[in-house]
């Protein structure tokens, strides 16, 4: 039976897992929408967020957890960034961002990044500290304060991204990136430079949310699944390399995820979101193309 | 039949005559090597006739090799099944996936099709995980089979020498399918599509149901062989829907050449022994399917098969 106190604790936890998986496909999102590139390693660069914010917080400086997570919200995103303009240019770029060929070298890159973390890091789940610990006191059950400033973190940090593409000029170049690279690099606009920027700024923003789900989740090196086949989920319902549409579905697929997680089961609520983007090609069959096409 | 035909189906046939003859002299090692190379050869086959000559690529085949494994698994461990009709469910059963899997992404192509193939695998893997009280989850089931009944003689699984002899015998069939196929009129359209959709599809062709059919194809032989290693080995779990099987068929036509019949069988004996010699060093062995997809990419776009047609012409 689903009853009141059931249902709020299952929106809570829903609207926290929308927030973090909105910064993980607003990173699939950009990097599809400017460079037509489909990252198949996306999944890993959340990994490897939450690897490094263990290794902040417990490895580093074992002094108190809020530390860690500090230095790793700021150590993650550039760790992740900088093997993300690697990949781009040693790989990427190479291959002329032709998108099969990008995707067969992304796949290589997911077993790479995995692997090596098999390698240096281990195979075990750890655990990580909250760094702040406090409840929020309903009439029915507590829960965890950390939980929700994940969700504020990975609301702030939407809006800056949204800041950065609206109003810089690296956010304009990439805008106009976006929509036609070659008229852009007439105007001037260094294309190359913008794919790697692109590149690295998707990485950051799945590395980030890595760095904000650790202390709830743990850090493994096979953690990068989910946020993958969820941010796909959310970009292709959202419309391929539609920033606003990939927010928006990540709202709702997000919401709807966790709901369905707390009140039947997590595995059953991605077999949901999975057959429903088979729906949605079936539905819309020249949806997709259409959006992949432009 | 023209000579170059002739020659085609003397060096198939050759290679085919070849692996029967080397299993009196292979030592026990590499004879299970084999054994399992020519399976992930019928695989890697039927992965082929999608990227190699419809130029479609799938990031979720798992899907149709844990449907014919599941297939045939379940049916003999729930319902005791003995070894051939277990085989026939496992293929049906893939036929069945394939059949659903190509309504859904009838129309579409490309990047689409890529990503709607990982997620209905994914979507596969998952409930594999969720209907975990009949399917044992990542546990998986152990197998123990009765012998096949044939011709009244009766062949246990168990024994080395009847699980090589069957593999050889899907491996020729598939080959020799794939061959046929794609010298058949049907597979001559099959290439136009991969060269040139709109032209073919203004030549009068439904390319749909072109790209329809090899889906079947494909998935059905994928099916075929993860029933047989399902069926050869005892056990089916989780980890056939993985990612992991999904990867492998594509770095196996990639390595070998795509759109070469023989080469994904030899990019999948290539992949099978570096792995095997590299998981004897390091539990992170697939970081070297990683390292492979990548170099892949960047140097020999065309596989083995292409590099070697360089080295024949110069």
């Amino acid at each position: 039976m689903i009853t009141g106190p059931a249902l709020l604790l299952a929106l809570l936890e829903g609207t926290v897992g929308a927030a973090v998986l909105a910064l993980t496909a607003l990173g699939l999102s950009l990097v599809f929408g400017v460079m037509r590139v489909i990252n198949i390693a996306h999944g890993e660069f959340v990994m490897l967020g939450a690897v490094v914010a263990w290794w902040c917080s417990a490895d580093l400086l074992d002094a108190h957890p809020l530390l860690g997570f500090v230095v790793a919200l700021a150590v993650a995103p550039l760790v992740v960034g900088a093997i993300a303009i690697a990949a781009d240019w040693l790989v990427l770029r190479r291959i002329a961002y032709d998108p099969e060929r990008t995707i067969v070298a992304t796949m290589g890159l997911l077993y790479i990044l995995q692997q090596g973390v098999l390698m240096g890091y281990g195979p075990d789940a750890r655990p990580l500290d909250p760094p702040i610990y406090f409840r929020v006191q309903f009439p029915w059950f507590g829960y965890s304060g950390y939980k929700l400033i994940v969700a504020g973190l990975a609301l702030l940090l939407l809006g800056a991204t949204w800041l950065l593409l609206s109003r810089t000029r690296i956010g304009l170049y990439m805008r106009a990136t976006r929509l036609d690279s070659e008229t852009a690099q007439a105007f001037g606009v260094p294309v190359k430079r913008v794919y790697a920027t692109v590149f690295a700024l998707g990485a950051m923003l799945a590395a980030l949310s890595g760095v904000l789900i650790a202390p709830i989740r743990g850090a493994h090196y096979l953690m990068g699944a989910d946020p993958l086949l969820l941010s796909f989920i959310v970009v292709i319902v959202g419309g391929l390399g539609n920033l606003r549409g990939t927010l928006l579905a990540a709202a709702c697929i997000g919401i709807g995820e966790g709901m369905i997680s707390v009140l039947f089961s997590p595995t059953l609520s991605k077999i949901i979101a999975t057959l429903l983007v088979a729906a949605v090609l079936v539905i819309r069959p020249g949806g997709l193309a259409r959006s992949t096409a432009t | 039949m023209t000579g170059s035909a002739t020659r085609v189906y003397a060096l198939h046939l050759a290679v085919i005559v070849a692996l029967f003859v080397i299993q009196f002299a292979l030592p026990a090692y590499h004879y299970g090597n084999v054994t399992r190379i020519m399976l992930y050869a019928v695989f890697a086959i039927g992965y082929n006739i999608l990227l190699g000559y419809t130029g479609l690529l799938s990031l979720g085949h798992a899907l149709f090799f844990a449907a014919g494994a599941y297939g045939a698994g379940l049916t003999a461990h729930w319902w005791g099944f003995g070894p051939i009709a277990a085989l026939s469910a496992g293929i049906g059963a893939a036929l069945l996936v394939s059949l659903i899997t190509g309504a859904i992404v009838y129309r579409t192509t490309g990047v689409a099709f890529l990503i709607v193939t990982l997620m209905l695998a994914q979507a596969a893997f998952l409930s594999t995980l969720y209907f975990n009280t009949i399917t044992l989850g990542d546990q998986g089931i152990v197998l123990s089979l009765p012998p096949i009944a044939l011709f009244g003689a009766s062949l246990p699984l168990a024994d080395p020498m009847v699980k090589y002899n069957v593999a050889l015998v899907a491996f020729a069939l598939a080959l020799l399918l794939s061959l046929w196929l794609l010298r058949s009129p049907f597979g001559r359209v099959l290439i136009a599509v991969r060269e040139n959709e709109a032209r073919t599809r203004l030549l009068g062709y439904n390319t749909a149901l072109y790209r329809f059919t090899a889906l079947v194809i494909s998935g059905t032989l994928s099916g075929l062989s993860g029933a047989l290693y399902c069926l050869l080995f005892g056990y089916v779990g989780s980890s056939f829907a993985s990612l992991q099987y999904s990867t492998l068929p594509l770095l196996w036509t990639l390595l070998g050449g795509s759109g070469v019949t023989l080469g994904p069988p030899l990019g999948a004996a290539i992949t099978h022994y570096l792995i095997d010699i590299s998981s004897s060093l390091t539990s992170s062995y697939m970081i070297l399917v990683g390292v492979a997809l990548v170099a892949i990419t960047l140097w020999f776009p065309q596989g083995l098969a292409g590099w070697f047609r360089r080295w024949k012409r110069a």
